[in-house]
């Protein structure tokens, strides 16, 4: 009896937070503009994204920012969790608790100090700004996904190789950075995710000239549900559920 | 490459990116709070406290009680359908856990706008919820929920439900149940035994979800603009105009820092609650 209520209360909610997403999938296909229905299957939809250029421009300055952001993120933050890790400095709990607020804090008040900042740095709005902004939020994730790893490293590893001679720096090359590599890729993911997925901050750092695509779908969607919005859903989807998998697949042996 | 220059260049490169571009801006954002709204700039000397008289009054006061009440509802709602579903991927067997686990991630990882937006076809007046309500014979007429605050409630709690999964997962997943067997042999009843017992060992996983969906649930502004019409204004919907329509920013930033005052007290209620790693319990 509490088996079945079990599975029944899983089953219910996995409907709940898979099915609006099947929906929006199986809709991408739907041959009707308007329809809540469904009206037999089409490849029109894709079609029309890949053949809208300004479109596919968006999609490039996404992409772009993701890449860059993701992996200027990535090296800030990896060098970041192995200085916290093995150095005692000035300032270290600070930079932790820096480092905590970036992740707790909600996006709109990250948009809004960094917007003040280029605005205060007469900074005009557009790639540069976006670019920054997407770091800084990508850092701290960064960060606590490597630090994760390195936290459960055998420490005799980094002693061993001092007691043999070698420096901090081959250390890190030979022998810490190895062993973190699935955490670094994982961490670039989340970063690439996160970059393409943002809304908040990047609504308040972007420019006229840069558009992006979260911002794009953003004010399409208020102006109402159209298939070619849920087929431009669907691929950012396919992106984002490959990297969560592989990401997932990577961290595993650390579970 | 020497010791003293790695550890340099390491320390240096976190440091230097966290001062200049997480605690320069907000401190820039926290003297802007005390700034004139200006007539060629966006801000202007001399410094007042016109913005935080703004903020205290009636009609941000009624924001902020608004915004907690429905992040607030939003929260129990998530706790009271998340807990149990934590708990039981947390007592599923090893090689299933895994697998559910995994299930719970990918809506995580997604994007909120695009779940919230695929939340549309489902609750709108023509929508798939309302045909299936419709053809089963549980209603006459359609259900008008699109637009209306309570869509904003479906869609915050269909966007973040699994941010408050996640935390209690994490922490449901190092309990040891034998704390329980202990109880029931000592004659504690089946709820008693988890109410006495697994509740308050769960109780940093617990905050920790609740504070990832409270936070966002007020300052997620594209959520009540897409479900609710515009119409359902939460905190973040109002700092939002502040910056982009009505161009107050020193209004705008006193709200975000009365906000900003409000999270770090609940961070330090986290932290008396929780002595351990803050930081790992969290993620």
């Amino acid at each position: 009896m509490t088996r079945w209520f079990s599975r029944g209360y899983l089953s219910l909610m996995y409907l709940f937070l898979y099915l609006p997403i099947v929906v929006l999938v199986i809709f991408s296909f739907n041959n009707s503009v308007f329809s809540g229905l469904w009206h037999g299957f089409t490849w029109r939809w894709y079609h029309e994204l890949f053949n809208d250029s300004s479109l596919l421009t968006i999609a490039l300055h996404s992409g772009i920012i993701a890449v860059l952001a993701s992996t200027i993120a990535t090296i800030i933050g990896t060098l970041g969790a192995t200085a916290l890790f093995k150095y005692r400095f000035f300032g270290k709990q600070a930079l932790f608790g820096l480092l905590f607020i970036m992740i707790i804090i909600p996006d709109l008040v990250v948009g809004i100090a960094l917007l003040l900042l280029f605005h205060s740095l007469d900074m005009p709005l557009g790639f540069f700004s976006l670019l920054l902004a997407h770091i800084t939020f990508c850092v701290p994730f960064v960060f606590v996904t490597v630090y994760g790893r390195i936290v459960s490293l055998d420490k005799n590893l980094f002693e061993a190789a001092k007691d043999l001679g070698a420096t901090d720096w081959q250390v890190f090359v030979k022998i810490i950075f190895p062993l973190l590599i699935p955490a670094i890729i994982a961490g670039w993911m989340l970063s690439f995710t996160m970059s393409l997925d943002d809304v908040i901050i990047s609504f308040f750092v972007s420019g006229p000239g840069f558009q992006i695509l979260p911002l794009y779908i953003f004010s399409a969607v208020r102006l109402g549900v159209t298939p070619e919005i849920n087929a431009l859903c669907s691929l950012i989807l396919l992106v984002t559920i490959f990297l969560a998998i592989s990401s997932q697949y990577l961290l595993r042996g650390r579970r | 490459m020497n010791n003293q220059q790695f550890r340099f260049i390491s320390i240096a490169t976190i440091s230097v990116w966290m001062l200049l571009f997480a605690l320069f801006p907000l401190l820039i954002m926290l003297v802007s709070s005390f700034l004139s709204q200006g007539t060629d700039s966006f801000l202007e000397l001399p410094f007042s406290l016109s913005a935080y008289e703004t903020a205290f009054h009636y009609l941000y006061v009624r924001v902020f009680f608004r915004s907690f009440f429905w992040a607030g509802l939003t929260t129990i709602i998530c706790l009271l359908m998340g807990y149990p579903f934590a708990y039981l991927v947390a007592r599923a067997k090893e090689r299933v856990r895994m697998l559910l686990l995994f299930f719970i991630i990918i809506p995580f990882w997604t994007s909120s706008l695009i779940r919230a937006y695929a939340m549309i076809t489902i609750i709108k007046t023509n929508g798939l919820l309302n045909h299936w309500l419709l053809s089963w014979h549980l209603i006459k007429h359609p259900l008008h929920i699109l637009y209306t605050p309570i869509a904003v409630q479906i869609g915050l709690v269909y966007t973040l439900v699994s941010f408050m999964i996640l935390p209690i997962y994490a922490n449901l997943e190092k309990f040891d149940w034998r704390l329980v067997e202990a109880a029931r042999d000592l004659g504690a009843s089946k709820l008693r035994a988890f109410f006495k017992i697994v509740v308050p060992i769960s109780a940093p996983g617990i905050f920790s979800g609740c504070l990832l969906v409270f936070l966002p649930a007020m300052t997620l502004f594209f959520i009540p603009d897409i479900l609710g019409g515009a119409k359902t204004l939460l905190l973040g919907n109002v700092i939002q105009m502040e910056f982009l329509d009505s161009r107050n920013w020193p209004l705008g930033s006193a709200l975000s820092v009365i906000l900003t005052l409000l999270i770090a007290l609940l961070l330090i209620y986290y932290r008396k609650i929780n002595t351990s790693k803050s930081m790992r319990g969290l993620l």
